[in-house]
């Protein structure tokens, strides 16, 4: 101890000589000799050359290590460029900086920059310093800074992470860390560890797991390469073979994989072909052949195997010697990322794996399609009460959709808090669109009840009227409905099956709507009135029911749930007077599938259309319009077997 | 259009019997000579080239809304998806001339390379003109026959043709009449629309086909000559559609589809069959449709997707409606007068109308006017445009001989009153 | 007599409700028979399911010399078999002449292409102008025939179903609204026809039936209650408790 004091002092004096500024700095201190080791790489500050650098510092175990890692990739750390001694430094003016020893982060005092210089490591050093912090951070007693390097560990888990987080487990006393390092430590087990046989136990133990972190990693460790040799290689590396020409391998690919290990020729494409002729054309031919006649592919050929037997060009495969070597190898894929037997283990758990993501994305997909069938009875069950009721087909349906959502919006404009906002806009939509739509039968509907064609025809004029008024007064652009913040987020089961609670809201409608009419039709006077004039009307009339006022008030009944309808679709789409022709026609097939004048047929209608849409768009998930075209391509089809829909009437009734 | 006299049966010409095809083609006949003496191309001048397309292809949609009213007006088939076949038609020849029109660029363009093109180049050439803009290099299998005039000018017609024809069969099969029918016309053309939208499609997606106007070859020829060719064609066209159709609305023929518009089953315990008959006004119409989609395109020079929409076979109902459905004349009145008109407000061309208190841009309002007179008419004129001839007419001392046959309101009702 | 129709074992029910019940029926070549029958008897239901209309859930429809089924056949190619049906409510085309709803009723060739090429003969013309003369619309013939009355149109259905020269005709309710002097005249049309073709007459009006003198079929709830002449009929128990009550 004396003698490294005495050592020290003397260090310091030699160091307070050679730098007149430095007093207090402690050359003997560890941490500055252990940068001393790697001072040339530190200035160097190259991404490539650095790492072993840092590594020394992280594995050091001194105390010290954390603040200079932490400093350095602050950019606060400076050396002497004579001495190379390391200091941290904070700039006091443009030409001053004052600076501190690293060992014990003491202030030193100002001193000019000029012989100084500051380490810039840039972003990939400072990754890799990140990298190194988190051990230090894993452990650290403010929780936020511990889920920090958790998260750091996720996005970039590296092999030394592992030992630092299995320190770092014992003595975490917040059980959701310390369930997440154990998670992050079987993950990392699975990825990194020595032994095969942890590896293999961390994988089996998270047979079924549908985390997308072990999917992640999982996929990561079963990553091949592709190869190509002449005789089918051994070892228990080899995922699997391929043939050329199926789908996992084309034709292309194979000879590409044969050119690449140097076991084939290259073969030329087309454009080089045609250039190494262009560059070759000597007074108008090219090898002696007249260039008029180079107008097709095996003319050129020709022209480019003269080339080549005059050494102009290299020689190409040709067709036949493709075939030939194509023939001649075999192909496959190989595991590159983990031992084959860990790689297999993987394999096995990915597709037990994807096996019960498979069910849970039917399960997320049969959630979806519920949800979307709520909109679509929503928006038909407005349609299925004046079409099926009273057999009249309202194509301004749309735009009473339309119109409610207007509503919402426009109501949004004066009431500010959400919450409020769409509870008066539910029933204010109600409102406006029974109006609407009471007024649209008195003037014009019931004058056309015994001509459907023509009804749909004026309808129609209606509906682009409107949709030009809304265009006129709100302009082309959408306009925000904004749904309440309790609203906002998802219902999440698992990473696969999730869904947003404005769709569950929109179900939940349907719902209510639903037992709604249930309770209008059948328990109610106007319910039973309107069966009875959808019956026979002239009984219903002479039996004292007024079918005028009954169809009134049927249809501005199926109207105003239209307006709700708009409401509930503009929260979660945005509000456009083109809105309701998005679904006018789905609103259509969903009664038409569904059987006129039955409201379970409504129900059965949206649940197939919506669960169709999301089927077909699952299977193409590329392409929404086509799946769109492939629905009523199926509907038309439908429309075969069942001309009256699911839930068709009989007899007498279907006549009437 | 039934002029029987009972116990004399003299064959007259067909014309003569029917004067109102031999007034409608003299008017044709004047109308187009005095375009042609008005015109930039072979005449004064008077009439702007562009205004001669406006015209020839107001002609076709006339034609269109024969083959419309064929359909609704006498067979009572309210088909909301007829601008589905007229589409096809513009598409099957848009792609000949579109490809042939870039064969012609790309050969031009090749000529200057050292080597002289191959086929493969060429055709890769083309491919990369017209696909490049959605992404492809390489022709859709649909494009097969592009290159030929003759067989694109078969697919105007077997293309719409075929579809009406499978289409028609599996509705008409399987009994779907009336609003149901509609629906689903609208859905098959809904359909078509949205295939088209896409990328993969084959015929470029939303960009849809352009450069139409252009004929391959022919790029010395000045528009304005073109647009008169067009023109007269489109004119040849609607005189050959309205003589086909009224033909075919004369006679038994004509007899039995108004009775099936007017009593489905009724005709059907009279033995014919109907769904036959329905299938074959239903093709016929679609292939007239096809034809008339062929000639508009050209006129108009690019088509898209968005043409084959449900609204526009929706509009389509509108013009014939408006015109007066169930007789020829009426249609062809109804397409000229609404398309014309909405050509003129939608084009700017209109006044404003000052209110005072608002400025009414017909640009906003037309659409809005346009609704609202579709539904007066419905309401009040059933008849359409059409219903004052009738007045004119009916004037005259009775003669019930070959009077028209408009939807008379009490036998209709009564009718239609049963059929849902 | 050789038999031109027979119905056996025929039921159909709609929503439960079993309109016809085992039903069998036969009837031979130029025979007029009645079918009478109370409200919901199943007369027009039974009509519906010889013509085709309506399909039933069991049991055989037989037709002419051959024993043909007509449950496989459709509406139309019944009525180009040779089976007539003239409805309660007469459906004649009103939006066209006497003269076109009798030439379209012409026996002739059905199919699309054949009417668009059909161009009526002079025969064809004499043989509109005897229909009219005996269905008496001679007068009527240019007029649209929604211009007749109720009578006359009557008579121009069935004026329509002899020029279709079917081998059976199913006649409902024919007198129903006619005046006295009308009747007659129905009358004597249906047994003239029946001196041709069979012909079966669905009618309320026991009057009308004693007139017609044929054979009476009573339907009651589905099924055959009783079958023979008028007077057999009318003095059968159970067909006076179905009509009188009891």
């Amino acid at each position: 101890m004396i003698l490294r004091a005495v050592l020290g002092l003397a260090m310091l004096v030699v160091a307070t000589v050679a730098a007149p500024g430095l007093r207090a700095q402690a050359p003997e201190a560890p941490i500055q000799h252990l940068l001393q080791e790697h001072g040339e790489i530190i200035a160097k500050s190259s991404r490539r050359t650095i790492g072993p650098a840092i590594e020394a510092l992280a594995t050091s175990g001194l105390p010290e290590a954390q603040v200079v890692l932490e400093r350095w990739q602050a950019k606060e750390m400076w050396f002497h460029e004579e001495t190379g001694l390391f200091v941290f430094a904070e700039e006091v003016d443009r030409s001053t900086i004052k600076i501190f020893d690293i060992a014990d982060g003491s202030e030193i005092g100002d001193v000019p920059d000029d012989d100084y210089k500051q380490l810039k490591p840039n972003s990939g050093i400072r990754g890799l310093i990140g990298g190194a912090l988190v051990q230090f951070q894993l452990s650290d007693p403010n929780p936020r800074n511990r889920m920090r390097a958790l998260n750091a560990i996720e996005r970039r888990p590296e092999a030394g992470h592992l030992a630092a987080l299995r320190g770092a487990m014992e003595g975490e006393d917040n059980p959701a860390i310390a369930a997440r390092k154990a998670r992050l430590e079987r993950l990392l087990t699975m990825e990194f560890d020595e032994s095969e046989e942890a590896r293999i136990a961390a994988i089996e133990g998270f047979a079924g797991d549908l985390g997308v972190d072990v999917r992640a990693v999982l996929n990561r460790m079963v990553a091949t390469r592709r190869g190509a040799a002449a005789e089918a290689p051994e070892g228990a590396d080899i995922a699997r073979l391929l043939t050329p020409g199926s789908e996992d391998l084309s034709l292309a690919d194979a000879y590409g994989l044969l050119v690449s290990a140097e076991l084939a020729a290259p073969r030329i494409s087309r454009d080089a072909k045609r250039a190494a002729l262009v560059a070759n054309i000597e007074n108008g031919s090219v090898a002696g052949i007249e260039v008029a006649t180079l107008g097709s592919e095996g003319a050129r050929d020709l022209a480019y195997a003269a080339l080549a037997e005059a050494g102009v060009v290299e020689p190409v495969a040709t067709e036949a010697q493709v075939a030939e070597a194509l023939e001649a190898h075999v192909f496959f894929e190989r595991y590159v990322a983990a031992p084959p037997g860990v790689a297999q283990a993987a394999q096995v758990a990915l597709g037990a794996i994807e096996l019960r993501l498979g069910l849970n994305e039917a399960a997320d997909l049969a959630l979806d399609a519920l949800s979307l069938a709520s909109i679509y009875f929503l928006a038909a069950i407005g349609l299925a009460i004046t079409f099926g009721v009273m057999r009249v087909i309202n194509m301004a349906h749309g735009e009473f959709i339309m119109m409610g959502a207007y509503t919402g919006y426009v109501v949004q404009l004066f009431v500010s808090d959400y919450t409020l906002s769409i509870l008066i806009a539910l029933p204010l939509a109600f409102l406006v669109t029974f109006g609407a739509g009471v007024a649209m039968e008195r003037l014009v509907i019931r004058w056309l009840y015994h001509r459907p064609l023509e009804t749909l025809l004026a309808t129609f004029g209606i509906s682009i009227a409107l949709q030009q008024l809304a265009k006129n007064i709100f302009g082309t652009q959408a306009r925000p409905l904004t749904a309440p913040g309790w609203l906002d987020g998802s219902l999440v089961f698992n990473d696969v099956v999730s869904i947003s609670y404005i769709r569950i809201a929109i179900f939940v409608l349907a719902l209510l709507f639903l037992a709604l009419f249930l309770f209008v039709m059948n328990r109610t006077r106007l319910g039973l009135e309107v069966r009875a004039v959808t019956q026979n009307p002239r009984m219903a009339a002479s039996m004292g029911i007024n079918p005028d006022r009954i169809n009134m008030l049927t249809f501005g009944f199926g109207s105003g749930i239209a307006g709700i309808a708009g409401v509930a679709i503009g929260l979660y789409a945005k509000v456009t007077s083109e809105m309701g022709q998005d679904y006018i026609v789905q609103s259509f097939m969903t009664v038409v599938v569904g059987g006129v004048g039955n409201i379970w047929g409504t129900l059965l209608g949206a649940s197939l259309v919506g669960l169709l849409q999301k089927g077909i768009e699952w299977m193409n998930p590329s392409n929404t319009l086509a799946a769109q075209t492939y629905m009523i391509l199926f509907i038309i089809l439908f429309i075969q077997f069942r001309p009256r829909g699911i839930i068709a009437l009989k007899g007498r009734a279907a006549e009437a | 259009m039934s002029d029987l006299a009972i116990g004399a049966a003299p064959r007259r010409p067909f014309v003569a019997r029917h004067p109102s095809v031999l007034i409608f083609l003299a008017l044709l006949a004047l109308f187009t000579l005095g375009v042609t003496i008005l015109a930039e191309g072979f005449g004064i001048g008077v009439i702007s080239t562009s205004f001669v397309k406006t015209l020839g292809k107001t002609l076709c949609l006339c034609l269109v809304a024969l083959a419309m009213d064929l359909v609704w007006g006498y067979t009572g088939i309210l088909s909301l998806g007829h601008m589905a076949f007229f589409g096809l038609g513009g598409y099957a020849i848009g792609m000949w001339l579109m490809y042939a029109r870039t064969e012609l660029i790309v050969i031009e363009s090749l000529s200057a390379a050292p080597l002289p093109p191959t086929p493969d180049e060429i055709r890769d050439g083309i491919a990369n003109q017209i696909f490049g803009v959605v992404g492809a290099s390489e022709l859709p299998p649909i494009w097969a026959v592009a290159h030929s005039l003759p067989l694109q000018l078969a697919a105007v017609v077997l293309v719409p043709g075929l579809l009406a024809l499978v289409f028609g069969w599996l509705a008409f099969r399987s009994r779907v009449t009336g609003v149901y029918l509609s629906i689903l016309t609208q859905a098959m053309t809904l359909g078509l629309a949205l295939w088209l939208f896409q990328n993969d499609s084959g015929l470029r997606g939303n960009n849809g086909l352009s450069g139409l106007q252009n004929l391959p070859g022919l790029g010395g020829v000045p528009q304005s000559t073109v647009s008169m060719w067009f023109f007269w064609g489109s004119a040849l066209a609607l005189g050959l559609g309205y003589v086909l159709c009224a033909w075919v609305v004369s006679g038994k023929f004509g007899s039995v589809i108004r009775a099936i518009r007017d009593d489905e089953a009724r005709v059907r315990f009279l033995g014919y069959p109907v769904e036959a008959f329905k299938l074959f006004i239903f093709t016929l119409s679609a292939v007239i449709a096809g034809i008339a989609g062929a000639l508009y395109y050209p006129q108009a020079g690019i088509i898209n997707p968005a043409e084959v929409a449900p609204i526009a076979s929706i509009y389509l109902a509108v013009w014939v409606a408006i015109g007066g459905r169930g007789r020829l004349y009426g249609a062809v009145i109804g397409a000229a007068l609404v398309s014309l008109l909405s050509t003129w407000f939608t084009g700017g061309q209109a006044p404003d109308l000052d209110l005072g208190f608002y400025r009414i841009q017909w640009v906003d309002w037309w659409t809005v006017l346009l609704g609202l007179s579709f539904v007066a008419v419905t309401l009040f004129a059933p008849k359409g445009i059409g219903g004052l001839i009738d007045l004119i007419t009916e004037r005259r001392p009775p003669d019930r001989h070959g009077a028209d046959l408009g939807p008379e309101p009490g036998a209709l009702r009564e009718q239609e009153a049963d059929a849902k | 007599m050789s038999t031109l129709l027979e119905v056996s074992g025929v039921s159909v029910s709609f929503d439960g409700f079993k309109a016809i019940n085992n039903l069998s029926f036969q009837i031979g070549e130029r025979e007029l028979r009645a079918v009478i029958g109370p409200n919901g008897a199943g007369k027009t239901t039974f009509m519906d399911i010889v013509t085709g209309k309506t399909r039933p859930d069991e049991g055989r429809v037989t037709w002419g010399e051959k024993a043909q089924s007509l449950l496989s056949m459709s509406e139309s190619a019944i009525a180009r078999a040779g089976v007539g049906r003239k409805f309660q409510r007469p459906t004649v085309f009103e939006d066209q002449t006497v003269a076109d709803n009798l030439m379209m009723a012409l026996k002739k060739a059905r199919g699309p292409f054949a009417v668009l090429r059909f161009k009526p003969s002079a025969a064809d013309h004499d043989r509109v102008a005897e229909l009219a003369e005996e269905i008496g619309l001679t007068p009527a013939l240019a007029r649209k025939a929604g211009e007749l009355s109720h009578g006359q149109k009557q008579w121009l259905e069935i004026g329509m179903l002899l020029a279709q020269e079917p081998r059976l005709l199913l006649v409902d309710e024919p007198a129903a609204g006619m005046t006295p002097a009308e009747r007659e005249h129905t009358t004597d049309l249906l047994v003239e026809a029946a001196k041709t073709r069979s012909v079966v007459v669905v009618e309320h009006d026991m009057e009308f039936v004693r007139r017609l003198g044929c054979k009476v079929t009573v339907l009651h709830e589905g099924a055959v209650l009783a079958e023979g002449s008028i007077d057999h009929v009318t003095k059968d128990e159970r067909v006076i408790e179905v009509y009188l009550g009891r």
